[in-house]
């Protein structure tokens, strides 16, 4: 080490100015080795990563011999966790890009009024109203089932459980909260559909429904409401249950009227979270919901369509007028899912718990 | 408060789907379905209410999207969903009883015949032969049109033995055309299809010694890629350069696909029409017995301008045993597909007509369906 | 300290039930409120909300238990008639009648490779981004980013899934063709072949995929570095870099190991991105621009309509060996975290 690094504090410093010359050096010199010399077969993406390359060795080179080496790899570091924002910057923005400007070819009253039924290849009209609304009631009806199931069992784990049945509990939500979704559309399929529906149904053989999708939601959704429940019940300050004891108010009420509503913002949250991700699951529904193309209302009887069904579909169609049709109803999802999540995040921020 | 709050936001959200559950309750007639093959006088069907679902085949998809629209637009309150999805999950939800009748381009297996049968319970599951789809070979290469492809070098192509468009095999069958150097990506589907089966069935038979990989419905060459459906080829032709891939002829001529000539049994190379697969399917022997009404094709055929590489799609459905919910649905709406109405809508969107014989004889067995 | 230590008047003795009895009933119930400790009766509403929310609990339990005994009960019937090694063959043909085979081992690599090859994409950009976002960005800019970002995490993966099998396929089309005129020598990028669906193009989708989720987790373990570790590092002279080595990496390690296996499980359990980017073909290849590649999850979902019954249990028997490893994964992080933040102890 050279004696002008010897005491940072006294090292001199690059001048200002140096970043900006090394990265205009950087790029003529990437300009002149890439673009116009071809090394490594050229082009406009080599040029960019190279004069970035190039500046990140010539900083480091001159404020290595400037400022020490120390203060060299700081200039690195913090050159590359810069390169590493813009670097990832790019393909979320094309996605949202994408999205934005493909999926706004068939925002119109057509597509949102009409259902797929009577469209063939050749035809241009054609919409996804039956998919909202397999996906509303499909969402719908899988909240049902598992905010109470989940809501109580939670309750169960922090207010009651002391023994062996709560660790149980808390160990097979947490098993649980790792089963890839398709497998869970698996379960249902082979369970459900095939094994009890006939039993269901007048004639004796298994159908898809809206509601065996609603199901395997469940299955995904239960645990993400159980663990969160329990984490905002867990955040009420037991001064308040103590408190209320005290009084002489019994145990369930003081569950129902003073730690549920406390926590109810934050359960809240983790139910509008869960079911954001729930509408937004293609696998489990793709199984077991049939993908109906025409309007059906009813959950229990008749194919029933969802968004990512038919995203899903529109996406494996050659039909030149499907592309379309899949990213308009790939922005509704998106909005959908992300209206769900901002009022999610939203209340959370007024939580007082959080 | 909070009560307010959530109770506001709760009524506001219930009006909402209330609005969304009654505007857009329209169902789409033909009228809005626009252009394409609604065919003859409504009066032709007679209609029978209900639902019923199907799947299989996505070789006869664009068949069965004519039919239904033109069933649906004249009866309004029969509903049938066709998923198309692949001749094997066709016969495997006709199996397991999620489908009614499937939609297959191969007979059912010899170990499939007995469990499909046992869905039926008091009857046979047979096969009825609905539309002649003829499989072109499509190709997508920048510069090169009018292709001719002998089935051996065919074979070859989708075996991975030859690699590049300017092959001495490819050139030996294009006389005087210039092929570039480009890589050959050969397309094949993923899934379990007829179209598959019957291709490769081509295959064995015309060119034996340069595809050794028998017939199925799964398929087992080497190499390639693997695409889902008949949309999925249509769509990966398109999209490439330098592609080759197998798909029934609606495909190619919805995705305006170019078409090789094959070579035929004549020793001419023949090109894809109505005619030239009507020849083929012409000479087509019953193979099934009694109701059921499989057909062999003859790929050698040796009638002047035939097209050879053809596959006739199947209507699996229980000869007796139908569900009383469903069947009559299924007998109004098969007896319309095998009406010449049927047959003429299915023949504007890109198949051959059942040969009349054929033809009569499947409206009779779906007449006497109970 | 969520557990009150104090147990609910409910479950007192009954003992004292007799001293609170109210005796003085008035029209609307006991005259002054009664009193005392209320009355406990077998079914009163105590023990039927107690009851209520224990069977709650039991639900969630046996619901999972029997998926888990269902699932395992008709994964064996098609591992028994598997004729060949479940773990080692690479093919998938199990609605054969007479000779059903069909192994997991090309879906296993390929789940594992488009997995780790995801990871190894996204998690140093996605540091990079939270150290940004809380150490070197304006305040404002951070919060808006990371509500952004937050956002990003919770766009359905069909999307994704979508965009890279349309637009995104076409740039790592040419990344491929360069990759391997250049380095065509290393095993990885040996295909020379026409380029399409590849794992390369399946990774990248999935690290774009989870790179929100890793970045907001990771900014989240950031932003909780105590202040004065950071302060009391600059003020012994460290650069800023010095002093993010120093104070906030390692506090945050267990963190941001949970963070990246909680990347790592999504990208396992992820279904729809990979059907759609990846070739469903059954090749045993280390090769990432291969035309081809599959995947547990993508196999099902391609597969599970033309199942046969063996053909269902196949799956199925796939699917749970997918859920063991993610269930080991996720279990690895939470021990890391556990034993870690014991360790480490307060720091405040």
């Amino acid at each position: 080490m050279t004696a002008a690094v010897a005491n940072a504090l006294e090292a001199r410093r690059l001048p200002r100015w140096a970043p900006a010359a090394t990265a205009v050096a950087a790029a003529a010199l990437a300009y002149v080795v890439f673009a116009l010399g071809g090394v490594l077969g050229g082009g406009p993406v080599l040029t960019v990563v190279g004069a970035v390359v190039f500046f990140l060795a010539g900083l480091a080179l001159a404020s290595g011999i400037v400022e020490g080496s120390r203060a060299a790899r700081n200039r690195i570091a913090t050159a590359l966790i810069y390169s590493a924002f813009t670097l990832a910057l790019l393909p979320l923005v094309s996605v949202v890009f994408t999205l934005v400007s493909k999926g706004t070819a068939r925002l119109d009253a057509e597509f949102f009024g009409h259902s797929m039924r009577n469209i063939g290849p050749q035809d241009n009209s054609g919409g996804a109203y039956h998919a909202i609304i397999g996906t509303l009631e499909q969402v719908a009806i899988a909240t049902l089932i598992t905010v109470p199931l989940g809501t109580g069992g939670a309750i169960y784990i922090v207010e009651y459980g002391r023994g062996r049945l709560a660790l149980a509990i808390r160990f097979f939500v947490d098993v649980m909260t790792g089963i890839p979704s398709i497998v869970a559309g698996l379960f249902i399929l082979a369970f459900w559909v095939l094994i009890v529906s006939p039993h269901l149904s007048p004639d004796g053989l298994p159908f898809y429904s809206g509601f065996a999708a609603s199901l395997a939601l469940s299955v995904l959704m239960l645990p993400t409401i159980t663990r969160s429940s329990e984490e905002m019940l867990r955040l009420v300050p037991v001064a308040l249950r103590e408190g209320a004891y005290a009084l002489g108010i019994a145990k369930w009420k003081t569950i129902m009227r003073i730690v549920l509503p406390t926590a109810l913002p934050g359960i809240v949250t983790g139910v509008m979270l869960a079911v954001a991700r729930a509408a937004g699951e293609t696998a489990p529904v793709l199984l077991v919901a049939g993908g109906g193309a025409g309007i059906n209302f009813s959950p229990f009887h008749g194919l029933q369509n969802s968004l990512s069904i038919f995203i899903y579909d529109q996406a494996g169609s050659a039909s030149k007028y499907a592309p379309a049709r899949a990213w308009t109803a790939a922005l509704t999802l998106v909005a959908l899912v992300l209206t769900l999540t901002i009022a999610a995040k939203l209340l959370s921020r007024r939580n007082k718990l959080r | 408060m909070k009560l307010q709050r959530h109770g506001i936001l709760a009524c506001l959200a219930v009006t909402a789907t209330l609005a969304l559950a009654a505007c857009g309750s329209d169902n789409n007639t033909s009228s809005g379905g626009g252009g394409g093959a609604s065919s003859g006088p409504s009066s032709a069907i007679s209609c029978a209410q209900g639902s019923i679902k199907a799947q299989g085949s996505t070789a006869q998809g664009n068949a069965m999207t004519a039919w239904t629209k033109n069933y649906q637009s004249a009866c309004g309150s029969a509903t049938i969903d066709y998923t198309a999805n692949g001749s094997g999950a066709g016969q495997q939800a006709f199996i397991a009883g999620t489908a009614d009748f499937a939609g297959s381009d191969s007979p059912l297996a010899q170990a499939d015949q007995p469990k499909a049968d046992a869905r039926c319970k008091s009857g046979a599951a047979i096969h009825l032969p609905m539309v002649v789809g003829p499989i072109a070979v499509v190709y997508n290469v920048s510069g090169v049109s009018g292709l001719q492809l002998k089935p051996a070098t065919i074979a070859k192509i989708f075996s991975g033995k030859v690699t590049t468009w300017n092959d001495p095999a490819i050139a030996a069958d294009n006389q005087g055309a210039t092929l570039p150097a480009t890589k050959i990506l050969s397309v094949h589907r993923s899934d379990s299809s007829g179209t598959t089966d019957n291709f490769a069935k081509f295959l064995s038979k015309t060119a034996g010694t340069d595809w050794t990989y028998g017939n199925d419905k799964t398929w087992k060459a080497p190499g390639g890629d693997a695409e889902k459906g008949s949309d999925g080829v249509s769509a990966a032709i398109g999209k490439s350069d330098g592609t080759i891939g197998y798909v029934e002829w609606s495909f190619a001529q919805s995705g305006n696909l170019k078409m090789a000539k094959v070579g035929n049994g004549a020793g001419e190379y023949a090109e894809l029409t109505g005619e030239a697969a009507g020849k083929t399917v012409a000479s087509a022997k019953t193979a099934g017995t009694g109701n059921d009404m499989t057909l062999a094709i003859d790929y050698h055929t040796t009638t002047p301008g035939a097209y050879p590489i053809v596959l006739v799609t199947y209507e699996i459905v229980c000869e007796k045993g139908t569900p009383s919910s469903s069947l009559p649905l299924v007998k109004s709406f098969l007896t319309y597909t095998a009406s010449a109405d049927g047959q003429a809508a299915a023949a504007k969107v890109g198949y051959a007509p059942l040969p009349d014989e054929v033809r009569t004889k499947v409206a009779s067995t779906v007449a006497s369906l109970s | 300290m969520s557990q009150s230590p104090i147990a609910g008047p409910a479950e007192t003795a009954p003992v004292t039930a007799g001293l609170a009895a109210p005796t003085d009933l008035g029209p609307t119930g006991p005259l002054g409120g009664g009193g005392g400790l209320p009355s406990r009766r077998r079914f009163g509403r105590e023990s039927l909300f107690r009851w209520f929310t224990t069977a709650s609990g039991a639900v969630v339990l046996v619901v999972i238990v029997a998926i888990a005994i269902f699932l395992i009960a008709k994964a064996v019937p098609a591992l028994r008639a598997d004729k060949a090694n479940f773990l080692t063959y690479k093919d998938w043909f199990p609605d054969d009648p007479t000779n059903p085979k069909f192994g997991i081992a090309a879906l296993a690599l390929g789940t594992v490779e488009a997995s780790v090859l995801a990871l190894l994409l996204a998690v140093p950009v996605a540091l990079g981004i939270a150290l940004c976002l809380t150490h070197y960005a304006h305040r404002r800019v951070a919060s808006a980013l990371g509500f952004v970002i937050d956002l990003l995490a919770a766009v359905p993966s069909i999307v994704f899934g979508l965009w890279g099998r349309d637009y995104f396929y076409k740039p790592v089309q040419d990344v491929s063709a360069w990759l391997h005129r250049y380095f065509g020598w290393i095993p990885l990028f040996g295909s020379g072949g026409p380029y399409g669906k590849s794992v390369l193009l399946g990774s990248a989708v999935l690290a774009i995929m989870i790179l929100p989720i890793i970045t907001s987790l990771s900014s989240e373990v950031f932003r909780q570095t105590p202040k004065m570790n950071e302060e009391a590092a600059l003020a012994l002279g460290a650069t800023k870099w010095e002093m993010i080595r120093m104070a906030v990496l390692p506090y945050g390690r267990p963190g941001l190991i949970a963070s990246v296996m909680l990347g790592l499980g999504r990208a396992l359990g992820e279904t729809i991105a990979l059907a759609l980017t990846l070739g469903a073909t059954y090749t045993f290849s280390i090769d990432l621009i291969e035309n081809g590649g599959n995947s547990i999850a993508a196999n099902i979902a391609n597969k599970f309509g033309e199942a046969s019954e063996t053909g269902r249990g196949a799956l199925i028997a796939s699917g749970l060996v997918l859920f063991a490893i993610t269930l080991v994964v996720n279990m690895i992080a939470r021990l890391i975290v556990y034993r870690r933040r014991e360790f480490i102890g307060s720091a405040a």
